[in-house]
């Protein structure tokens, strides 16, 4: 058997990558509508009733994983958005700028959720605790990046201007993830750690497979509105115009 | 059956359809938005479309 090598780096360039995304995009977004489904079952009708907090702390089921997705986000943003400003790398920079609009969708969820959560279980809708008060800076960079890249005509001085601003503000990222160990906070701390799971198999599952499914969602949408992108900046090149849309 | 009493019950059953409510309100919307974007797009790019705007051009020219 032979062993054929992958050039990689032939998918760097839109021309390449854009079919490649249309045909990716049905394998995440069906298993993605899935696990969505599988998620919720288990959370609702398996995962039992909580001692403490009752019924109430299912939210957390979609909490959780909305918090992680809007860091993940926000991190992989800023790699793409480095590696587009570094090498020049167009589709990095497309990537970034497709990334930015699912990480904020994902960070308001977690402080929406997390506001829902708070009222039956600390009696309030908001404090200016560390992690929600980062966790909303959080959401600011991201509408900072959608409304920097927005604002700048030219599409390649506005991918140099978002990498700025998102590399400078990845900082916030482990102040996020730390903020309940560095200061007092009325937030509670991690659940699951790498030597740690304090939670019932059946609640910890219902937490994974949702974030598979936001995992699966946030790649099927990205790569939908990188190909978006990419049509809109190579409106111009021959490729496109053969390229089955 | 005591959840779904629960959820159609309960003074805090409001919080959990309100997150998951606005969970899925906010992810419906973002991909119809890219179903919309994509629709723009394809008419944008549409050979009639194309047509139209070079008309359109051509009689603004015309004008001036």
């Amino acid at each position: 058997m032979s062993k054929q090598r992958i050039n990689w780096y032939k998918y760097a360039a839109p021309a390449n990558f854009y079919p490649l995304a249309g045909r990716l995009i049905p394998l995440f977004a069906v298993p993605s509508a899935i696990l969505f489904i599988a998620g919720i079952y288990v959370g609702f009708f398996v995962a039992p009733t909580d001692a403490v907090q009752g019924e109430s702390y299912r939210i957390l089921f979609i909490h959780v994983p909305a918090a992680w997705m809007g860091m993940f986000l926000y991190v992989l943003m800023a790699i793409y958005a480095g590696v587009g400003w570094a090498f020049n790398a167009r589709l990095a920079s497309m990537m970034a700028t497709a990334i930015s609009p699912t990480g904020a969708i994902f960070t308001f969820i977690s402080l929406v959720t997390g506001s829902l959560w708070g009222r039956p279980a600390w009696g309030v809708w908001w404090v200016w605790d560390a992690r929600l008060t980062s966790t909303l800076i959080l959401l600011f960079l991201y509408i900072g990046f959608i409304s920097l890249q927005s604002s700048i005509d030219d599409a390649r001085r506005a991918d140099r201007a978002g990498a700025v601003l998102a590399l400078v503000g990845v900082v916030n990222v482990p102040i996020i993830y730390f903020s309940v160990q560095w200061w007092n906070s009325l937030h509670q701390g991690a659940t699951i750690t790498k030597n740690s799971f304090k939670m019932a198999p059946s609640m910890a599952a219902a937490m994974l497979i949702l974030l598979g499914a936001c995992w699966l969602y946030s790649i099927a949408v990205v790569l939908a509105r990188v190909r978006h992108i990419i049509r809109e900046r190579e409106q111009e090149a021959p490729w496109l115009a053969e390229a089955t849309v | 059956m005591g959840l779904i009493r629960y959820l159609a019950t309960d003074k805090y059953a409001i919080y959990i359809w309100g997150s998951y409510g606005v969970t899925f309100l906010l992810l419906g919307a973002e991909v119809l938005m890219l179903l919309k974007r994509k629709r723009n797009l394809t008419r944008r790019h549409s050979p009639q479309v194309e047509s139209r705007d070079t008309r359109f051009e051509t009689s603004l020219q015309e004008l001036q």
